[in-house]
């Protein structure tokens, strides 16, 4: 039978309204599941490691976090002629920062107690969404299955696009070469340095691991292992019944500018 | 032809000296390089594989360890597990007794590593990072 002129009309309009509806059903789903990433980041499945950090346990002025951490990883120290830290070079894995630069979106007005003099470990975030990976170029830095950023120092170009990324300052970039650094001369047994673990080479971008090759081995990050006041707690962040999930459920927490939507897996307890 | 006595001569002399390299080496040969093997056993892989593909080996080492959190290699030859290191000294992933790295064994860098590559005239630039055993500082 062969069609009118009207009633192919009748049915090309019929087929197109079908085609239309099914676009906008696919966008409406499309939007729905993005929904979750938004603002705040949508939460992974499987192992996502994270720290919490009690400020109040930290004692002022002691830095055996840091100095295990700089020890076990090779991490050059250099210092001024006359002793003081020498920040253009600095390479820093966990080190202490003010109260209001650790937190400078929080309201700093009326800060209680001695809070406005007190200094907090940083370290990198481990960012749920991380800023580094997305600009970096060669994939040197990645983000790990576990929810550890970690670097492949052997793919890092040192273009520096993910210092400049990163909204912590969590990452420092070898102007030098290390090994020529004071410290490494010192360290540990001959030669200076830490055997187990290497050093970097001038030229490449460096930040803390959380430990990887410690957790490899089925050891604490050591930070949280030789903190004297356990201060720090490490654990998956994604396991309700994680040390971790614990100490998140009883105390308030804050995490450092959350609101970038980078959702740090490092929380303070203030 | 004026001279042609000197300049035969001449022509002789510069003929034998220009192909020097061709005749003065008949009967010999270079001598290659030949790096030391310290310990007694084998290593992970045949002699003859290693020397083919170690550096294969150990790029993909270094990507498996760093990206993928695979530590552990199975010896294709003999199906025994190592660590995927080149020069740790930590404790091994695998048991308590076993070598942990490449140079745990081939702890003699320069009579190992070094008569190849530098006879080869390769660079590799393992060394910029990972630390050569002690012996050799």
């Amino acid at each position: 039978m062969e069609d009118s002129r009207r009633d192919f009309l009748k049915k090309a309009g019929v087929g197109s309204l079908v085609g239309l509806g099914v676009v906008s059903a696919v966008t409406v789903i499309a939007e729905k599941t993005s929904e979750a990433g938004g603002h705040a980041p949508a939460a992974t499945s499987g192992t996502r490691y994270g720290l919490v950090i009690d400020t109040r346990k930290c004692i002022e002025g002691c830095t055996v976090c840091s100095d295990v951490c700089h020890e076990i990883h090779n991490v050059p120290d250099y210092r001024l002629p006359n002793g003081d830290a020498d920040l253009k070079n600095e390479i820093k894995w966990i080190w202490k920062e003010p109260h209001a630069n650790v937190f400078p979106s929080k309201s700093s007005q009326f800060v209680s107690g001695n809070l406005a003099k007190k200094k907090h470990m940083v370290l990198c975030n481990h960012c749920e969404n991380p800023p580094c990976v997305r600009v970096c170029p060669t994939q040197a830095t990645f983000k790990r299955a576990d929810g550890i950023v970690l670097m492949d120092f052997h793919r890092c170009i040192g273009c520096r696009f993910c210092m400049a990324a990163c909204p912590y300052g969590s990452r420092s970039f070898n102007w030098k070469d290390p090994r020529d650094a004071d410290n490494m001369k010192v360290i540990g047994k001959k030669g200076g340095f830490d055997r187990e673990f290497p050093t970097r080479e001038r030229g490449v971008v460096e930040k803390c691991n959380l430990c990887a090759e410690r957790l490899a081995k089925g050891l604490l990050p050591a930070c949280v292992e030789k903190c004297p006041e356990k201060a720090m707690t490490f654990g998956d962040l994604n396991d309700e019944n994680s040390d971790i999930r614990k100490v998140l459920a009883s105390t308030n927490t804050i995490q450092r500018k959350s609101e970038l939507g980078t959702g740090p897996s490092v929380f303070y307890i203030v | 032809m004026y001279d042609a006595g000197k300049i035969i001569t001449g022509l002789v002399i510069f003929v034998a000296v220009v192909t020097f390299p061709i005749w003065g080496s008949i009967g010999g040969s270079a001598e290659g390089p030949q790096p030391v093997v310290k310990e007694s056993g084998r290593c992970i892989e045949s002699a003859a594989y290693m020397r083919a593909n170690h550096m294969q080996m150990l790029d993909e080492w270094r990507n498996s360890v760093v990206r993928d959190n695979e530590r552990v290699y199975t010896s294709k030859t003999y199906g025994t597990k190592h660590d995927k290191s080149l020069s740790s000294t930590g404790t091994s992933l695998v048991s308590s007794g076993e070598k942990q790295s490449c140079m745990s064994c081939h702890s003699n860098k320069k009579e190992f590593c070094d008569a190849c590559h530098d006879y080869a005239s390769v660079e590799p630039y393992c060394w910029t990072c990972h630390l050569e055993p002690e012996e050799n500082i």
